[in-house]
Parts: C-alpha cells; structure tokens; sequence
C-alpha cells in the first residue's frame, strides 16, 4: 500500500513536471482553455475505457479486446442507421452488444478456465471482423448535428468537453465500486490470491464474468463517443486503441499480476499518457513516434515495481 | 564429543528494520550428529536457517565452517561451503527426469559436450544407495510424493559433499511410514559424518532422531545440550518458559442434535461412499494417512470441489453441490489446510483478512462500513491474543501460529454452526497450539459442531469426542473417544481393519 501510494506521488509529480515543460517549450499553449479542451477529448475514450479495464487487470485477468468493441459498435451504430433505426433504440442496442461481446470473454475464461490473454486476443480479432462484415469499407456520417456537437462543444461556460463529464461521472462510480464496496474488496482479493478468495466464499467466477460485462459495455459507450466525436462510423475506429489504454492502467500503478492498483492512479496514468502525447502533437510530432512512445511508456509502467524493488534491495544491502 | 564442530555460528545478531530476529544466538554442529533446533514460531528458527543457507548476513557474530570464518554473499556460497537446506515443500524442475535435477547445471558431459545420461544416472543411484533408498533416476521429477522430493534433494546436498544437512520440518506432510524412512536416510548421513540440523514441532520425532538440541526462545540463545537427560515436558518449558497446564484440554460435552450429516458422499476416483454425523457440541476427527481422502472429503463438504454423489445435509437441510456460498449460509465454516495458499491473502492487511468472508454483513447497500470491519478484526485480535503491531499491516509478516488465529477469526467472526479445520495446528508453535485446541473446546462447549482433520495422533485422541479413520478413500473405522487408542487408529489407518 505505502509503495502504491509513493508511485502516485510520483505520478502528480510527473504530471506537473509534464505540464510545466508543456508550458514552457509551447510558449503557453499547451495549457491555455483551448488545448485543454482537445486534450480532453483525446483522452475520453481511453478514460472510459481505463475504469472497468482497471477492474478487470486488479482482478487478475486482461481484456484486450476493447478497441475491438468500441469498432464495433461503432461500425453498428452506422449499419442501424442506415437501416433507419432511430438514435434512441440505437445506443441501447450498442451498449447490449457490447456487455454481450463482454459477456463472451467472461464465459470462455470462467467456465471453460481459459487464459484470458489468448482469449481476448481472439476476440479482438473476432469483433474487428465482425465489425467490417457489419459496415465494410465504408463510412455513415449523416448523423444529427444535435448528436455530434456533443464532441465538437464545450459543456457551456467551461472548457470541459462532454465525454470528459460522463467519463468523471463514471470514475466516481467505479472508484467506490472498487475502494469502497464489498465487491471491490473481492476483485482485490481475487487478483491477489484466487484460491484464498474462492475459499472464503467469493463468487469468483461471477465477479469476473462481471467484470468482462462491464469492459464490453463501456468499450460500447466509448464507441459511441468516438463515433459522434468524428462524426463518422468506421469498422476501423479505435484500431490499437487498446495499448494506449493498457499502458494509462499500468502506468497508473496497477499491478499487471493482479492484487493491487488505485484507480486515482489509473486517472493520473490516463492524464499523464494523454499529456505527453498532446504535447507530442503540438510539437508536430508524426503517429510513428507517438505509438513508439506509448508503447514505451508501458513497457516503464511494468519494469518500474521491478526497477524500485531491486534500488529498494540494493540500498538495504549497501546500508 | 570433543570432536570440533563442523559448522558453528557465534553469537550471531541478525535485525529487521526495528525487529530483532536473532541476538547473540550460538550454535555448533558436530560431525555425525543429529541435531534439534526448538523453538516456538517467531523464534527465530527460520532466520538462523536462512544465515546458514546464506540468504541472510548477520549484523553481528559470524558463520564458522571448520573453525574458520565466513562471509556468504549467496546460496551458492553456503553451498559450496558444504551447507545445504531442504526445504519441506522442495520446489522440483516437474518435468525433468530425477537425475537431471540432481545434476541440475553440471550435468556430466561427454562427447562434444552433450550430456552423458548414463554417466548421470549411474551417479544418481549410487547418491541414493548411499542413502540406502531406491528411486528411478530416469523417471520425471513431476508426481513423485514430497517425501521422495525431499530424497532428490538431499540426493542432490550429497553431491555438493555436504557436511551439513538442514532439515526444515520435513516430516510435516509425510505418512508414518515415509517419517521412519527418512530417518533411516539420516542414519546413513550422520554415518558419513555429516551433521543434521533437524528442525521440526514433533517432540517425538525429535527424541527419536536426535542426540542434542539447540533452543531458542524470541530470538535469543535459550540452551544447548544433551537430549538424553530431557523429557519433552522439560524441552517445551524451555521454549515457552512457562508451565502448560495441559496440551489438550477437550473437556467433556453433551453431544446435541445432529447439525451436520454427510450422507454416502462419492467423488469418483478420490473417496468413496464417505457417510457421518456431526452433532452439536461435539468434536469428531477424521484420521487417517496423508492422501486417504481427508481433506478432499472437507472440500466436498464446504463446496470447493463437486462431488459426483451423495448429499451433505446441514440442520437436515440438503446443500447445493459445489457451492461454497451456499455452505457458508448453512452455517459451515472452513479452515483449510493451506493457511498460505487458501486460508489469506498474504499481502492483504490483518483486518482484511478477517472481514473477507463476513464482506455482506459488513456493507450497507454493497458499501462497505470500514469502522465496523476494523471493530470487527480488533475484537477477534484481542478474543484470539493475536500478536500484532498495527491491524493494518500485511498478514504476511505475522508469525504462522497467529496468520493461523486469522484465519480462524474470519471464521469464528461468521458465528458458524459447524466448523471444519483441516491440520489446525500444523507448523504453529506449542503455546499457540493449545490456544487453539482450547478454542476448539469451548466452541464445543457452545454448541458449535466441530469436524477436525488432523495427522497427529496426540492430538487427536486429546480433542476428539469421536475418531473417524479413512484408508484410501474410505471411511474403514469409527471409535469413541474410550476405545481410540494410538494403536487402533494407526492400524486401520493403515487399512489394518477387521470388523
């Protein structure tokens, strides 16, 4: 816990840091209204996705197959709409598809005991094709003005894009569904030893299958905002997605062993790799480059318990 | 005896951050001997094993190997000094043969430096005719019982030329049967004038095997001498440094109404046709060799594994199989085997581990009350005399006799009607020991239904009101508390049983 909390100091320290130099080398821009506005809508659906995903890795298990989801949803949202379904059945409809796609998952590891690494491998694969059966090659843009100004528009008086609004709403949801309930007290106990839990009578399997409901059916909503967002329905939204938002939850100090983790952390996490990307693309800095330093951004996020450890060791040996 | 000691430590300190571990604490191997180190959980048995093995580094005193001073840096170092440690669980490489874990990074080679197999396995079964035990060093590590590990590995401490070998509780998860040939191996080692370090809570074993003991009481040096002029009334004082007015203290209880029965119970291939009643107020133990079906019997019943026939009936009412919750809300509560693996959560605090199977009723509308959950884990800390500094502290740095109070508050917390502990005392100290049995008592003596799985003897017939015994799969005996004799529950354990 006392290490948890250190890495989180360490985690606003950097972010400071990050904004500071933001600040400095864009002579103000970066923190001005304006950006923060697109930072904010950069990192939403990373946001939404991190919150059960963060569960979901405290609990032991992975779920690759996010950015899979939110494709196909949205590439479902464009096929509905053609088909002349009104908005309103339209996101219902998504959001079940995707807790089912969820649901999916959570049965192949609980009940037939698969790894959930390869299960969700297979199912990213499987939902991305899904979704280019279900829309092709081609786009649904002909949305209603009402709907996609709720990713081009501030919250009136503010800088503060909406996605950003449902995603905090949400955060609060899942921080006291995770620290202060008694179901996050099992996810934490599954995560840290699963046959201790299923011996003192958590429902293991029924907690996880969860679990994987709610990462379906928020990779659904985000699939929803990113839709809206660009105003336009592709089978290909969200591709790789999934690595930015694995890397905001291990940078956030979630263990990828399962057991421990703060989802405060998992928000500084998705602040900080949100951040520094922006700052990246302000900078004029190509996508090769921004994947290159997400990715080693993860790699960090999974070496640094191993890394403090071992300074950890090496001072007490020294003292 | 006035032979000089192999290995020797002197007045050797070792700390942890605030705790002292060891103070100034002697010991001295001699060659040929079979020594006992004694000492209650928390007394600092582990941390001089761990300054032999050269895990650890005093803080002050020193390792001596033949008189001259040492300074391990690492396992390797101790071992290459002649120290070996075998562990009592022996954490094999599965799935490769025998010999090649014997020879694990020196294999013998031979032409165009491939392993020579023969060469390995000839070497392999002289180590272990040596020790006067025969093994297949061509057969995989992988399925052998963890009495025949620990032969691979003392086989592997011969081929380093170890001179001192440290057993730490060997004989925890061994048979009868298996105990007696081990000792037969440390009989063939101290003829080969190496010299044991054997560590173990069985005082028995420990006059059976030994010749002079070592005791050490919180970390400090308590005695050393000769065995032959104590008796194991005399040791245990010396480790607890007080009086135990009586180890087993079952006292006598009018058995109630049948709370827990359990009705021709089958899981195919492991036990069979398993049927018994439990009553209120009563203690039955169910004996019987490591492997008969004991605690598989226990996880069948509190719904961890599903059985393929048969019902449990608590309050004569049927459970669902393969239900924990559903055993749980019938009043069973369990205490496993595995206090590490299955009964904590070892990196979670005290009082989370003491709340975790009462979470419900703890929570208002899923929220959990945090004041009640620390209520809850003070007030079973102080009912059990659990020693701890902070009810937030990680479960992992608490001695084993109170890791095992935890696990038994979280159940005790749930107020059960019936209780099953499978091995309740195994590797905790004697002063926790009888804490524990005379906990076991009084809830006896409430009311509670008691089902007890436990390989010692002693124990047994001192707690139970009645003693089922089960051989292979089967229950073969059931004897009352006047007619259980060590003798009778030895034999049918051992399937010797003529009704």
């Amino acid at each position: 816990m006392r290490n948890l909390l250190r890495w989180e100091t360490a985690l606003v320290f950097l972010l400071i840091v990050v904004a500071l130099t933001g600040q400095v080398s864009t002579d103000g821009s970066f923190l001005s209204g304006g950006n923060l506005f697109y930072l904010g809508l950069d990192i939403g659906e990373i946001a939404l996705i991190a919150l059960p995903l963060t569960l979901v890795i405290v609990a032991g298990e992975i779920d690759l197959s996010v950015a899979s989801v939110l494709g196909l949803s949205s590439a479902l949202i464009g096929w509905l709409w053609n088909a002349g379904w009104s908005l309103e059945m339209i996101l219902p409809t998504v959001i079940v598809v995707g807790a089912l796609c969820g649901a999916f998952n959570g049965l192949l590891v609980t009940r037939l005991g698969l790894p959930s690494l390869a299960v969700t491998i297979g199912t990213l694969a499987l939902y991305r094709g899904l979704a280019l059966v279900v829309l092709g090659d081609t786009a649904v843009a002909d949305f209603p003005a009402s709907y996609t100004s709720f990713g081009t528009t501030p919250v009136p008086g503010t800088n503060i894009p909406y996605p950003i609004v449902l995603a905090a709403i949400l955060a609060v949801l899942f921080g006291v569904a995770l620290h202060a309930s008694s179901f996050g007290r099992s996810v934490f106990a599954i995560g840290a030893n699963e046959e201790g839990a299923r011996f003192s009578g958590i429902r293991v399997k029924r907690i996880k299958l969860s679990l994987f409901v709610l990462a379906g059916a928020v990779a659904a909503i985000a699939g929803i905002v990113y839709t809206f967002r660009f105003s336009s329905a592709r089978a290909d939204n969200g591709v790789g997605l999934e690595l930015a938002v694995v890397a905001a939850v291990l940078l956030g100090g979630v263990s990828i062993f399962g057991g421990k983790g703060s989802l405060f952390g998992v928000l500084a996490g998705v602040l900080l790799l949100g951040g520094l990307r922006n700052l990246l693309i302000l900078q004029d800095t190509s996508t090769e480059v921004l994947t290159i330093v997400t990715g080693l951004l993860l790699l960090v996020s999974v070496l640094a318990p191993s890394i403090t450890r071992r300074v950890g060791t090496l001072r007490k040996a020294a003292s | 005896m006035d032979r000089p000691p192999v290995v020797a430590l002197d007045e050797v300190s070792k700390s942890f951050g605030a705790v002292r571990a060891l103070s100034g604490v002697s010991l001295r191997l001699l060659p040929g001997e079979a020594h006992a180190l004694l000492g209650e959980n928390g007394a600092g048995k582990s941390t001089l094993i761990k300054t032999l093995a050269g895990v650890h580094r005093p803080d002050a005193g020193q390792v001596l190997v033949d008189g001259s001073a040492q300074r391990f840096t690492s396992p390797a170092d101790a071992l290459a000094a002649g120290i070996a440690i075998i562990y009592q669980e022996p954490t094999l490489f599965g799935d490769l043969s025998v010999a090649e874990n014997v020879f694990m990074g020196r294999q013998p080679l031979g032409l165009g430096r491939r392993i020579d197999v023969a060469t390995m396995h000839a070497r392999t079964s002289e180590l272990f005719s040596r020790l006067g035990v025969r093994l297949d060093p061509a057969r995989p590590a992988r399925g052998l019982s963890i009495a025949d590990q620990q032969l691979v590995e003392i086989a592997k401490a011969l081929s380093f030329d170890a001179r001192v070998i440290v057993m730490d509780e060997p004989t925890a998860a061994l048979s009868a049967h298996e105990v007696q040939r081990l000792f037969g191996v440390v009989q063939a080692l101290r003829e080969q004038d190496a010299a044991v370090l054997f560590v173990s809570h069985r005082l028995d074993e420990v006059f059976e095997l030994c010749q002079r003991a070592t005791v050490l009481r919180d970390g400090e040096f308590v005695w050393s001498g000769e065995l032959s002029t104590e008796t194991p009334d005399s040791l245990v004082r010396r480790m607890v440094g007080r009086e135990l007015s009586q180890l087993f203290p079952k006292q006598d209880t009018t058995a109630g109404e049948v709370l827990l029965s359990v009705q021709r119970l089958t899981r195919e291939g492991v036990f069979t046709d398993v049927s018994f009643d439990v009553h209120a107020g009563e203690i039955v133990a169910l004996s019987g060799l490591v492997g008969a079906g004991r605690s598989e019997v226990a996880r069948a019943v509190f719904g961890i594994d599903r059985p393929d026939g048969g019902a449990v009936v608590v309050r004569g009412r049927k459970l669902k199989y393969g239900s924990p919750t559903a055993a749980m809300a019938a009043g069973i509560g369990f205490v496993p085997e595995d206090r590490r693996q299955q009964g904590l959560v070892m990196d979670a605090s005290i009082e989370r581990n003491t709340a975790l199977a009462s979470l419900g009723r703890l929570s208002t509308f899923g929220l959990l009350r945090r004041r009640s959950e620390r209520a809850l884990a003070q007030d079973w800390a102080v009912k059990l005399r659990l020693k701890f500094a902070k009810l937030s502290d990680p479960v992992g740095v608490l001695s084993g006799g109170n890791q095992q109070k935890v696990v038994l508050a979280k159940w005790l917390a749930r107020g059960p009607s019936v209780l099953i502990v499978d091995e309740p005392t195994r590797g905790i100290d004697v002063g926790t020991k009888a804490e524990v049995h005379r906990l076991l008592s009084e809830l006896a003596g409430q009311g509670v239904a008691v089902l007890m799985i436990s390989s010692e003897l002693p124990e047994v017939l001192g707690m139970a009101d009645r003693v089922l015994v089960m051989h292979e799969g089967r229950l073969v005996e059931e004897l009352s508390r006047a007619d259980a004799t060590e003798e009778r529950v030895a034999l049918a354990a051992a399937g010797q049983v003529t009704r």
